[in-house]
């Protein structure tokens, strides 16, 4: 009755596969974008040029010539300085009067604090490099992270990032990191 | 004593291919999925600068890359060596910023479009002049949302 089918020959079956893997690995990419992520300020509906008045010693001014010199407060700094420097200024252990100001805040889990009012201005030349911008930017931001860490490890004993949200909230508040970006000047005359 | 077989005579059988195209065809499914295909071709040297504070970028499809960097050697006698913006496939200059951002928001479901984030992936020798540029370019065009692509440092 029925024939028996010839069976097909799938010998060059890995062949196929070999070339479509081939085409794979050549045709795609591995790799994950990793990034330091910011937020642009708006631009201002209106030309508001006076500026919210901020007093001079809540400003941690840091300052980025073309030759990537660093000037924080109108002191020379190496960037391995910087961290610790941001962190003395935004907690201002020592109530010094050259540092920041703090106001009385009720934060959840914490109660009444005092916050600093400490605000970063960051200004830096066109003819800075991209390298050293960023290497400023991931300094503030490991400051930041390691202060959040202190107060989350005071309160719960955890890292701030295994927080919950409202408690990630709450050290935000507790610890504000405002970091200003100036327009841009060219200090240090034209490239 | 014992009896030995005289070997020689007997030849080792064939190894079986059969499950060969299972293997690559596991290996290219694997490949299939961990992988994403390569949108653009760059025709600036990049070389991102390196942080520790990173994160991970989710959502590929919501990104869209700016590139800057100096044009690669084929590129030299027109482009120059100063370094240059790119965007999709060609070289760009600042003021095709805001039509590439609307260009990139109309590709997009309506509903996603602002939540678009750009990637700047920036050569780490490039001056922050054309930067500079760059994001007062993009704050014109509101898309506020920016990330600088770093790749991490090795301790």
């Amino acid at each position: 009755m029925a024939r028996k089918t010839p069976e097909i020959n799938s010998s060059s079956m890995a062949d196929i596969a070999f070339l479509l893997l081939i085409f794979f690995l050549v045709s795609t990419t591995m790799d994950i974008d990793t990034g330091i992520y910011k937020k642009l300020p708006p631009i201002p509906e209106e030309e508001e040029i006076d500026a919210p008045k901020v007093k001079q010693r809540n400003v941690l001014a840091i300052l980025v010539n073309r030759n990537d010199d660093l000037l924080v407060n109108g002191e020379i700094l190496s960037i391995s300085q910087l961290r610790e420097k941001t962190k003395e200024f935004i907690l201002n252990p020592l109530n010094s009067a050259d540092l920041p100001e703090k106001k009385l805040t009720t934060i959840p889990f914490f109660g009444d604090v005092m916050v600093s009012k400490g605000l970063v201005s960051l200004q830096n030349d066109r003819g800075t490099s991209y390298e050293m911008y960023i290497k400023v930017q991931d300094e503030l931001a490991a400051a930041s992270r390691e202060l959040k860490d202190e107060k989350a490890m005071q309160k719960w004993n955890k890292k701030y990032a295994d927080l919950n949200e409202e408690q990630q909230d709450a050290v935000r508040d507790y610890v504000p990191m405002q970091i200003s970006e100036a327009e841009p000047k060219n200090v240090g005359g034209k490239k | 004593m014992g009896k030995f077989k005289k070997g020689g005579s007997k030849e080792l059988p064939e190894i079986s291919t059969a499950s060969l195209p299972d293997i690559v065809f596991m290996l290219l499914f694997f490949f299939m999925v961990s992988t994403t295909m390569r949108e653009v071709e760059l025709n600036v040297n990049i070389m991102v600068p390196s942080a520790k504070e990173i994160v991970k970028l989710e959502k590929k499809d919501l990104v869209s890359n700016i590139y800057v960097g100096v044009p690669m050697r084929k590129f030299a006698k027109t482009m120059g060596t100063e370094p240059q913006i790119q965007l999709n496939d060609q070289f760009s200059t600042v003021d095709d910023i805001q039509a590439f951002i609307a260009a990139e928001r109309e590709a997009r479901k309506e509903e996603l479009r602002n939540k678009l984030t750009t990637s700047l992936k920036v050569d780490q020798y490039t001056k922050m002049g054309i930067i500079i540029d760059i994001k007062q370019e993009l704050r014109k065009a509101s898309s506020l949302k920016l990330n600088y692509s770093t790749r991490e440092t090795a301790e």
